[in-house]
């Protein structure tokens, strides 16, 4: 669309502008304030340069906790978008069903984090719940709280639960928006489904999907509550991801130097992805 | 092959409510049954767990606490998000794209970064322990999300609307209440439902910024967990009705949700 030029439209973003810059700016600040500084207790402060950064960043601590965040999010995007697409393409488009499909598809989404944690606690409870118990009785030694593997396994089982249907209804949002003569001319022409999916469907759903892997990306970067709730990060630290991580540190030792150096290099971190994420969407908008 | 295509559906929503299936089996047993046996579905059935939740109420206020500070926010970012949302779908100014990815990062930061600060923040202006404070904390990442949906609704609105509106003579504030909003209601509906979302299921925030007064339903349920003993059956009837007032959300705007997950941008 043509825009005009107009200054005045400054107006209209001042209370967004002002709203979020009270929640962004001044809790940035404070962490960058307690990143350069070390304290004693008793509010005395000494300036400590950037000897809280070499440390998270020469930790083994930090690289094992980034190196398991990288495991996670390439696992679980590596399931959740193939089996999102694929349940997309075979949902109906039409008729009753599609309504009852959705809103069941969507309701993993609207449950609280910490519920769904709970929710697969109950449910992989190697004695009372229901996959443990199946699972053992399948002649596979399963216990989520003892074995890393099997913690891993519950993990990422619970995130695609959790989160492939942001991926389904991303997906199906850009198929529906095929024409039909699309299809009919695909038929006239004698395309087999394989190349309908890919001259068709795939390129018209590749705007939404660069949303979902990005959108999934960013989220699961940040993800907190869900595995702290299922296995508290553990057994020992097998599944304590970058965010229990830092949690641990800042709340938990409170140790508000390297707590605070680890939030800022963890905040450019995903910067540096929303910045990626960002071109790639205002690229295919120029197009 | 045609008729085999209902199958996978059928399988993926199966295995999404297996577990919630559990949930609600635990929720209508008695502690001593959840222990003891195993079965696939109550025995004793029993409400004694719901009828808890809803005479204590440092339970049922829980829930009345989540829905007052999502409420707040909602409305808050819905309502603040609208003129920023038309600026950038229709006007071009000085730092409109610097402004516009600055809004997204914050959508992406992640709430451990901002727990502390945020505590020590709403502390010193002395707004610790209210709705409010939870209610303006979660528009750190809902208003960017509501002002990214609703730009793109509103780009999807030719800009002659707008040109026939001056033409007839409305003003400005005239022309985007009586004529654009009505226009665009799919997507504030939208903006609203993924507003209500992400501050309904958000956490660590909520609970940082609250501690007795404006303690929502989910830190409540933590704390059970952990004080008083094993509880499964109380934790699983709270968490079954955490799960209603998204149920009757998505319910509303279920013609609207899967243009509304694109966030507009089909």
């Amino acid at each position: 669309m043509n825009k005009t030029v107009n200054q005045k439209a400054w107006f209209f973003v001042l209370p967004v502008m002002v709203l979020v810059a009270f929640n962004a700016i001044i809790p940035l600040m404070t962490v960058v304030n307690y990143s350069v500084q070390e304290t004693f207790g008793a509010n005395t402060f000494f300036w400590a340069g950037l000897r809280w950064f070499e440390e998270v960043l020469t930790s083994e601590r930090f690289h094992a906790s980034l190196g398991r965040q990288l495991f996670f999010t390439f696992t679980i995007l590596a399931i959740e978008v193939p089996l999102g697409v694929a349940i997309a393409l075979t949902m109906p488009r039409k008729g009753p069903w599609v309504s009852v499909c959705l809103v069941m598809m969507a309701l993993p989404l609207l449950i609280p984090w910490n519920v769904v944690g709970a929710i697969w606690n109950i449910f992989a409870l190697p004695d009372i719940g229901l996959l443990g118990r199946t699972l053992n009785g399948l002649g596979w030694d399963y216990n989520f709280t003892r074995h890393p593997n099997d913690a891993w396994f519950t993990v990422i089982l619970m995130d695609v639960w959790h989160w492939t249907s942001l991926v389904v209804l991303l997906a199906y949002a850009g198929l529906v928006s095929i024409p039909d003569a699309y299809y009919q001319a695909a038929k006239i022409d004698g395309a087999k489904s394989w190349a309908i999916f890919r001259y068709i469907q795939l390129p018209k759903m590749k705007r939404v999907l660069t949303i979902a892997i990005l959108l999934r990306f960013m989220d699961s970067f940040n993800i907190y509550t869900e595995p702290f709730v299922l296995t508290g990060g553990g057994p020992g630290n097998t599944t304590t991801l970058l965010s229990i991580d830092l949690v641990k540190i800042a709340l938990g030792q409170f140790d508000l130097g390297p707590a605070a150096a680890l939030s800022l290099i963890y905040f450019l971190i995903i910067l540096l992805m929303s910045w990626i994420f960002y071109t790639v969407m205002t690229r295919n908008e120029d197009q | 092959m045609r008729r085999l295509t209902w199958l996978a559906p059928t399988l993926y929503i199966l295995f999404l409510m297996l577990p919630i299936y559990w949930l609600l089996n635990m929720s209508f047993k008695t502690t001593n049954e959840i222990l003891g046996t195993f079965s696939l579905w109550p025995r004793e059935f029993t409400l004694a767990n719901y009828a808890t939740i809803f005479t204590d109420p440092t339970w049922y206020m829980g829930y009345v606490n989540s829905i007052i500070y999502v409420t707040i926010n909602t409305a808050l970012s819905v309502c603040v998000a609208l003129p920023a949302a038309y600026a950038f779908s229709r006007y071009r100014f000085i730092g409109d794209k610097h402004l516009f990815f600055w809004l997204l990062t914050n959508r992406m930061a992640p709430a451990a970064v901002f727990a502390l600060p945020f505590f020590q923040l709403y502390s010193a202006i002395g707004l610790f322990d209210t709705h409010i404070a939870v209610a303006l904390a979660h528009t750190l990442f809902n208003i960017p999300l509501a002002v990214w949906i609703l730009e793109g609704f509103m780009s999807g609105v030719p800009k002659e609307l707008d040109e026939t509106a001056y033409v007839d003579g409305y003003s400005f504030p005239r022309f985007f209440i009586r004529i654009f909003i009505p226009t665009i209601a799919a997507g504030i509906g939208v903006a609203a439902f993924f507003c209500f979302m992400f501050s309904w299921v958000e956490l660590l925030l909520a609970k940082t910024l609250t501690a007795v007064a404006a303690k929502p339903i989910a830190a409540i349920m933590t704390r059970t967990a952990s004080t008083s003993g094993y509880e499964l059956g109380l934790l699983a009837a709270a968490g079954s009705l955490t799960i209603i007032p998204g149920a009757i959300v998505i319910y509303f705007v279920r013609n609207h949700i899967a243009k509304g997950f694109a966030l507009g941008r089909v």
